[in-house]
Formats: structure tokens, C-alpha cells, sequence
């Protein structure tokens, strides 16, 4: 199909060998795809393989289809329910682009005609809501606000009854950046959980781990912990417009399954795009379009 | 979640010839086992590969004592070189910030923690050494950055630059400068936009910065968690700014922290601080032995060779 590279015919062709294959490896390794699945991946690419002639560019674009076989399944948009309002949970570590995120989507559910609502739940960092009201300004949406230092709790509260009482389709809460293994921290994430379900059985409708794709191994762990806690629904990665691969994406598929709504590609508005698997992979392995 | 390096050479111990010294063959078999270790805890890749080989060299024929097997015996020559590595010369938070007002610019991508570094970092130097200190947020992008860093400065007692809309990073950086000299600061510290090392035209603002003022300590400000990125990163901001230290930031998560290895091996600089916290007091002297264990996962099992 379209994914074996065009060129490749003049490419040269040899022999894949033990060697070639550890330097698939080492490629997948340093997309931070992580040891164990980075054997795995290269080693079904190995089967039937090895010992046939094949160039360079024919063995990235099988690997490229590889990596975008494992996920496709995983590749899916942000599900929209007739529940109004949709109750969107933002979370994740320090610095991860949550709020970044929370912008970008408003601002594009907006302008798919939805009325959205946002609750400024970080009230821990130093002008986090400032930051996020700039955000809402941009997106032309409401930013609902409670004092530095209150309980985001409550702030979530009262957010779910603004936002029904407005009728708005969505609200999206954002919250501090928590590392995961902050008991403390992560009890007080649970909370918010609980008093969002106090007000609705069926909330958060979404609840969106944002996971940065310079972070490296840690990543599973973040994934592992606060779908524990907070029910994580779906995964974001931004930080996709540097040079990381973003690769431990692989290795959450494979374990997790969670689907992956969208990457971030940038600092401004219209930088958040779908997920899309093939581009995904080609970039991973560095394979030509 | 992963298998602590002395669990991993568990079943590797056990083959190893038991005495006299380590073969060629007992080092390659364990050293295998210590690359899949060092990628594990996020060490870049072209690092682990040249640490291996360093280890191997020296590892090899190397006499193992009574008293410790030969396992043990390669995760210390392991450890001691990873120490080794991961130390800089000299004091580890020795800034050099003599001749007043000297300048502190703090660089890295974004939502690494320079805001929240500069005033730490702004706060320690008050405290443990009593200096005069401003602070000027040069992100004139980011929203409300510039009142973050203003937010910080008056929960530690620091002052802060006048936010004055529409200046240029690099005027930013000039009327700091300026009122670093009339005020009477002894330091003054620069906190920029995050930016991707790759990004030119940003890269570019910060040469115009850097020569404007000329630094005395350019700080590199790394999360902690950063994957295999970080040789990319660090050789980048060495090669277009030039760095003069590394702070790792989130060094209170869960993190293994081998983007440590990576800084130090690409940049050469040193470490000079961790950032173990969100609060304004959690900042600590980096230290290379708690790392090393930490990329090893297994400071235990090092205190119990230190001890044989
Ligand atoms: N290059 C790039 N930068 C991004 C992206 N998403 C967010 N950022 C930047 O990353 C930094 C952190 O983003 P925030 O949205 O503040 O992250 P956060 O998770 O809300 O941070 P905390 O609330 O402090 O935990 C900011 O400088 C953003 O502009 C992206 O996709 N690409
Ligand atoms: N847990 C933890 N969080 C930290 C640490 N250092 C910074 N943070 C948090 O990380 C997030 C980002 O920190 P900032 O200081 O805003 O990062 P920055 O590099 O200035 O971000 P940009 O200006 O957007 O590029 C905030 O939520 C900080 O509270 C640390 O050592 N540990
Ligand atoms: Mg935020
Ligand atoms: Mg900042």
C-alpha cells in the first residue's frame, strides 16, 4: 500500500540480519517507546522478515505499519454525550499543558457551535487563573473563578450548578498539576471526583490525563496512578511540535488501551490536532511520507 | 513499576563465576542487564551506550574480593562510575554571582519550572546568603507569566521588575540590568519563556538576551521526568546559548531521573540543583550519590556493598 515508501525501489536492499534489527530497537528505544515493547514491536516486525532482502525506507515504512497497527484501535476523538452540561476533568502532572489544552478545546467546541463553560480549578499555582482566564478571553468562553487558595472541591461544585443553571453543553474543569505519587495530592483529586459525582452519578463524562511527550518511562506510572484515583477517560499529548517521539504512547496502548484524543503542536489556539496513527508512526520511525 | 537493577541481575549473579576476577564474558552478560536498567530510567540512548562501554573497559579483569559476589561486585564499579559521571567539579550550588549585580539567566522548554526555580532559587539566595535580589520575567508570551513571577515575588519577599506591556524580551533584560545597578541588587535574575530547543527564531531572542547582559550563570532548567529527549535538548541549548549549570526540576516524583546521566555526559555542566517540590523551600544542592541510586534503582543494595 501507500506506506511502502515511494523511492524504494532504488534503494539499496540487504539483508535483514540480527544487526539491522537491533538498530530498529534502538531506533523505537530512543522514541522512549521503552526496552520491553520496543523488542515486542520489532520482533513481529522480525517475523517472516528476517533473512529477506529489504532497503532501509521499506523497513521503516513495515515498521511505521507496525506502529500504527497498535494504534488505530486506540486513535478515537473526544466523545460528545447528549448529557448537558458534559462534565470534562482536566489532569495531570506540573507543567503538562493542561490549561494550555483546556484553552484549545474550548475554543474549538466552540467553534463547533457548543456553549462551554470553564472552571478555574487550579487554585494552588501562582496566577493559574489568570492564565486560564486569558485562555477563556481567547476562546470566548466564561471562566468561572474562586479564590487562590480555596478548595477546588467546591469551586467544581458550585461550577455544575452555574453551568446548569446557564445551560451551558460543556463545562471543563481545569486542576493543579499533581505529581502521582502525592498521596496527599491525589486525595485531594479523588475529592473533587466525588463532589463532581455528588452533583451528577454520571460525571465527570471525560476525564483527560495530559501527558507531556518529553516526559520519558515515568509516563506509565502517571497513567497508571490517576486512572486509579480519578477514572481516566483519555489521554492528550502535547509538546508533539519538538523533537520527542512521544513513543511511551506505544508502550500505553499496548498496557492501557486508554484512547488518545488529541496532540498538542504548539502554544497557540489552533495548535491542538487529532490523533492520527499513521502520521504518528512515520514520524516515530522517521520514515518519508 | 520497573525491576530494580538488583532484582534484574538476580538470575545474572548466580551465573556469574563465583571468584577470582570478572571475565570478559561475566561483564558483558551483566552489563546487559545494567543498559536495560539505564534505558528504564529514561537515560538517552548514545549515553548508555558510551557509559556501558566505559564500564566494561574498566570492570573487565577487575579482582572480586571474598567478601562480595561478583554481581555485586559490577553494580558498584557500575554505581562508582555513574557517581563519577554525574558529579561536577567543585561545590555544586557555588554560583558565581560575585561583581554586583551579577546576572542569572535561567532557560529551558516549556513547563520545565524556571519560574518557580528563579524564585527558589531568588529565595535561597537571600536566606543562605544574604543577597540583594530582583527578579524580571522576560516570557512575554505565555499568559499571565509575567504575573506569576510577580505572585512568587511577593510570597518570598523578593522584588520584582515593574511589568511595563509591549517590551521586548531583550528591553526587558536592559531595564533589569538598569535598575539592578541603581538598586543596588546583588544578583538579578532573568526568567524567559519556555522555548523548543529547535525553535529558531526563539533561540535567537535568547542569544539577544544572553549578549545584552552576559550571564555569569546560565541555568538550564530540566524536568526531572524528561525521556530520551534530553541529549537533543541539552546539546541544543549548550551549542546556541551556552549553559554554565543544570537544575532538575520534579525530582520529587516517582521519576528515576536518568536525564541526569544525559545532561551531564552531553553539556559537561554541572548539576547544580533539584527541585523537589511546587513549594517556594523545595530546593535542594544536587547531590550524584542519591541520583546514582535513584538511576540504579537501587540505593539499598549500594549502602550494603559500601558496607562489605
Ligand atoms: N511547544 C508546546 N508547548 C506547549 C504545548 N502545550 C502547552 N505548552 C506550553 O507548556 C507550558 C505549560 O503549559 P500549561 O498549560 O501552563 O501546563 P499546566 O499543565 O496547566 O501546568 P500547571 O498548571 O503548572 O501544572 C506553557 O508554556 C505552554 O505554553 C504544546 O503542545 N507545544
Ligand atoms: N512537583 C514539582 N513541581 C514543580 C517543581 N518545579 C516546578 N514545578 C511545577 O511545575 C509547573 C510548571 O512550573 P513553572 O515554573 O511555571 O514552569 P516554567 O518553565 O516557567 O513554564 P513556562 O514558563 O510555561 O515555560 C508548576 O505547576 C510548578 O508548580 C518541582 O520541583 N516539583
Ligand atoms: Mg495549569
Ligand atoms: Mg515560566
Amino acid at each position: 500500500g501507500r506506506l511502502i515508501g515511494r523511492g524504494a525501489p532504488d534503494a539499496p536492499r540487504r539483508v535483514l540480519d540480527d544487526e539491522m534489527l537491533e538498530s530498529l530497537e534502538e531506533l523505537l528505544i530512543a522514541s522512549d517507546m521503552g526496552v520491553d515493547t520496543a523488542l515486542r514491536v520489532s520482533a513481529n516486525l522480525a517475523e517472516g522478515r528476517m533473512g529477506r532482502k529489504i532497503s532501509v525506507p521499506e523497513l521503516k515504512a513495515a515498521l511505521a505499519g507496525e506502529v500504527a497497527r497498535i494504534m488505530e484501535p486506540v486513535a478515537k476523538p473526544l466523545p460528545i454525550y447528549p448529557k448537558k452540561p458534559q462534565v470534562v476533568l482536566v489532569v495531570g502532572v506540573n507543567g503538562s499543558g493542561k490549561t494550555t489544552t483546556i484553552g484549545k478545546l474550548a475554543s474549538q467546541f466552540k467553534a463547533a457551535g457548543k456553549s462551554v463553560v470553564i472552571a478555574a480549578g487550579d487554585t494552588f499555582r501562582a496566577a493559574a487563573v489568570e492564565q486560564l482566564k486569558v485562555w477563556g478571553d481567547r476562546a470566548g468562553v466564561p471562566v468561572l473563578t474562586a479564590p487562590e487558595g480555596s478548595d477546588p472541591a467546591s469551586l467544581a461544585f458550585d461550577a455544575m450548578a452555574k453551568a446548569e443553571a446557564d445551560g451551558a453543553d460543556l463545562l471543563m474543569i481545569d486542576t493543579a498539576g499533581r505529581l502521582q505519587n502525592r498521596a496527599d495530592l491525589m486525595e485531594e483529586l479523588a475529592k473533587i471526583v466525588r463532589v463532581i459525582r455528588k452533583r451528577d452519578e454520571s460525571a465527570p463524562h471525560n476525564t483527560l490525563l495530559v501527558l507531556d511527550a518529553t516526559t520519558g518511562q515515568n509516563a506509565l506510572s502517571q497513567v497508571e496512578i490517576f486512572s486509579k484515583i480519578a477514572d481516566v477517560s483519555g489521554l492528550v499529548m502535547t509538546k508533539l511540535d519538538g523533537t520527542a517521539k512521544g513513543g511511551v504512547l506505544v508502550a500505553l496502548a499496548d498496557k492501557f488501551g486508554l484512547p488518545i484524543h488529541a496532540i498538542g503542536v504548539g502554544e497557540q489556539i489552533d495548535d491542538l490536532a487529532p490523533f492520527d496513527p499513521e502520521d504518528f508512526a512515520r514520524a516515530l520511525v522517521g520514515a518519508e511520507e | 513499576m520497573f525491576e530494580s537493577l538488583s532484582e534484574r541481575l538476580g538470575g545474572v549473579f548466580d551465573r556469574l563465576t563465583k571468584q577470582g576476577a570478572l571475565s570478559a564474558d561475566d561483564v558483558k552478560t551483566a552489563l546487559r542487564e545494567v543498559r536495560v536498567a539505564l534505558l528504564e530510567a529514561d537515560v538517552s540512548l548514545p549515553v548508555a551506550r558510551d557509559f556501558i562501554k566505559a564500564v566494561e573497559a574498566k570492570a573487565t579483569g577487575s579482582a572480586v574480593t571474598k567478601s562480595i559476589t561478583p554481581g555485586q561486585q559490577v553494580v558498584k564499579i557500575v554505581h562508582d562510575a555513574l557517581i563519577d559521571m554525574l558529579r561536577g567539579e567543585g561545590e555544586a550550588d557555588a554560583l558565581k554571582i560575585d561583581n554586583p549585580p551579577a546576572p542569572i539567566l535561567m532557560v529551558g522548554l516549556q513547563g520545565s519550572g524556571k519560574t518557580t526555580t528563579t524564585a527558589k532559587l531568588a529565595k535561597r539566595l537571600k536566606e543562605k546568603q544574604g543577597k540583594r535580589v530582583l527578579m524580571a520575567s522576560l516570557d512575554i508570551y505565555r499568559p499571565a507569566a509575567m504575573e506569576q513571577l510577580a505572585i512568587l515575588g511577593t510570597q518570598i519577599g523578593i522584588d520584582t521588575l515593574p511589568i511595563v506591556k509591549g517590551e521586548s524580551a531583550v528591553q526587558i533584560a536592559k531595564r533589569a540590568k538598569q535598575q539592578a545597578t541603581l538598586g543596588g541588587y546583588d544578583v538579578y535574575m532573568l526568567d524567559t519563556a519556555g522555548r523548543l530547543h529547535i525553535d529558531e527564531v526563539l533561540m535567537s531572542e535568547v542569544q539577544q538576551v544572553r549578549d545584552a547582559v552576559s550571564p555569569r550563570e546560565t541555568l538550564l532548567v530540566v524536568d526531572g521526568l524528561t525521556g530520551q529527549v534530553a541529549v537533543d535538548v541539552a546539546q541544543e541549548f549548550e551549542d546556541k546559548v551556552g549553559i554554565s549549570g543544570v537544575v532538575l526540576t520534579r525530582m520529587d516524583g516517582d521519576g528515576r531521573g536518568g536525564a541526569a546521566l544525559s545532561m551531564r555526559a552531553v553539556t559537561g555542566k554541572p548539576i547544580r540543583f533539584v527541585g523537589l517540590g511546587e513549594k517556594m523551600d523545595a530546593l535542594e544542592t544536587f547531590e550524584a550519590e542519591r541520583i546514582a541510586g535513584r538511576i540504579l534503582g537501587m540505593g539499598d543494595i549500594v549502602a550494603l556493598v559500601e558496607k562489605a
